[in-house]
């Protein structure tokens, strides 16, 4: 079984600055995988590479065994991404924006609005189908833009710092429902650099300053104890949660 | 295809009804040509005399002259619109959402572009109603014949604006390169007066405009007002319309353009 995304020696620059140095991992299907880096670790610069807003020549990017460099829109066409920014239309309803985005996807009609329904009812969020994004908090748009990311059937979702902005209930909403997709056999790379959202059975990789110090179960990681203490002995004090 | 299609839909529908609910966007369209015609050109009238010239058969008034140039305003003004909300767009994050659709960037691009055109296209006719209950009435022939001419001038104007959404970095900019942009292509254009009349006072103005695009755009609409065809202006408009299009698809390629220059 090939892995859902795979990177191997993946590095980036921006002029001089070395933002990803030699980046390799792989997110196996059905697995919670959390990218875990301090501020400035390279998450973003990542995040954009795996959405082909940069592309890079230097090493390989693989999505459900598509080569983003070859083939970027069969590699696109697997992956459902929720960015760290909000990115909806306030004035239209959740269901106008979702069938807006089935449609950047090529889905209309019939097919759209099923799978729409079947993308709202996983985040629990059809009955808000009708109401404008606008009159929604915080957490319910979150929850829209991981349902509105689910909508053309992808096998990996990405999430950059998905919590960003939300209260302590809705993290943990959020967190937990990510948590039941990958349970449900979604592949999940969820960037952060907050450790209180990652499960002991989550797969985790430690990037910082553009280098993977670590790839590991978030228990294994931890050691005999906190998952905290080993991500701050590993990129020095004073950084994360 | 039908993907393609689905996408194109979905795009212009989006922006027309953006552009619908914001009523005082639909007004501000249409309030500032009619301002040109009614009392700019009212006051210009007895002040400047238009000869006979293609594609017009008699002495025309003022206001008939101006009519194609303000709405090749309109699709100017829109162009530019379209592209300060891509700006927007970019700063809030949809232009991302937008790029990461699995469909060819340079189709996704394109839709952008039609949805500006179709917005414009119904500002243009809002306008071509209101200057008719005013008093100035064109062959009917030509409110059918201007609708293509209206397509590739409003895409050669979007692409223009998507150009310099591709190199503008943040939304504070804009405003200067809009006064770079609108005023001299619309002031140094046929928009307001004939070029004969400009060579009267300099001949360097004259070629200037006659270097414009914009006066080519107006040229073409027009002619197609008057049923009356101009390769050249239409050679001219499609020409500028590949070279900025082509400009934007690399200023927005992953490889080499904006989001690198942005740093992600």
């Amino acid at each position: 079984m090939s892995e859902a995304l795979l990177l191997r020696d993946v590095s980036f620059r921006y002029g001089a600055k070395q933002a990803l140095d030699g980046v390799s991992f792989a997110v196996p299907r059905g697995r919670f995988c959390a990218l875990l880096g301090p501020n400035g670790a390279g998450k973003s610069t990542l995040f954009s590479l795996l959405t082909r807003l940069l592309v890079t020549r230097e090493g390989d990017i693989r999505v459900a065994g598509h080569d983003m460099a070859r083939a970027p829109r069969a590699a696109l066409a697997k992956i459902g991404v929720v960015f760290q920014q909000p990115t909806l239309d306030l004035d239209m309803t959740v269901a106008r924006n979702m069938a807006y985005f089935a449609a950047l996807h090529g889905i209309s009609g019939r097919a759209a609005q099923a799978q729409i329904d079947a993308a709202l009812e996983r985040l629990e969020m059809r009955e808000r189908a009708g109401e404008k994004v606008r009159n929604l908090n915080g957490g319910h748009r979150r929850r829209m833009e991981i349902a509105r990311a689910l909508v053309h059937g992808p096998e990996l979702l990405l999430l950059d710092e998905p919590t960003v902005g939300l209260d302590t209930a809705s993290r943990l909403a959020i967190t937990e429902h990510v948590h039941a997709l990958a349970g449900g056999g979604l592949s999940v790379l969820w960037c952060t650099h907050l450790v209180d959202e990652i499960a002991p059975e989550d797969d985790v990789v430690v990037l910082h300053k553009g280098r993977v110090l670590a790839q590991k179960r978030a228990s294994e990681l931890a050691g005999g104890g906190t998952l905290q203490d080993a991500f701050m002995e590993m990129t020095g004090a004073g950084q994360g949660a | 295809m039908i993907g393609f299609l689905t996408a194109l839909v979905a795009i212009v529908r989006r922006e027309a009804a953006r552009f619908v609910n914001q009523r005082s966007r639909f007004f501000a369209a249409l309030v500032r040509p009619l301002v040109w015609l009614v009392i700019f050109a009212a006051g210009f009238r007895a002040a400047l005399g238009v000869s006979i010239i293609p594609p017009y058969q008699t002495y025309i008034t003022y206001e008939v002259y101006i009519l194609p140039g303000l709405c090749g305003m309109i699709q100017l003004f829109n162009g530019m619109q379209s592209s300060l909300s891509l700006v927007y767009d970019q700063e809030m994050g949809s232009m991302r959402l937008l790029l990461t659709s699995p469909l060819p960037r340079w189709w996704l691009l394109f839709c952008k572009l039609m949805a500006g055109v179709a917005v414009s296209i119904l500002q243009v006719y809002a306008f071509l109603g209101i200057a008719a209950l005013y008093g100035i009435q064109l062959p009917w022939e030509g409110y059918l014949l201007v609708f293509p001419a209206l397509i590739v001038t409003g895409l050669m104007l979007g692409a223009l604006g998507l150009l310099i959404s591709s190199t503008v970095k943040q939304l504070e900019n804009f405003a200067g390169v809009m006064n770079f942009v609108i005023f001299p292509m619309f002031f140094l254009s046929s928009a307001l007066y004939p070029l004969w009349k400009m060579a009267e006072s300099s001949e360097l103005l004259r070629d200037i405009c006659a270097w414009n695009p914009f006066t080519h755009a107006v040229e073409l609409i027009r002619f197609s007002l008057y049923v009356t065809p101009n390769l050249w202006a239409l050679t001219v408009v499609v020409l500028c319309f590949v070279v900025f299009f082509g400009l934007s698809l690399w200023g927005y390629d992953p490889a080499r353009g904006l989001m690198r220059r942005k740093g992600g």
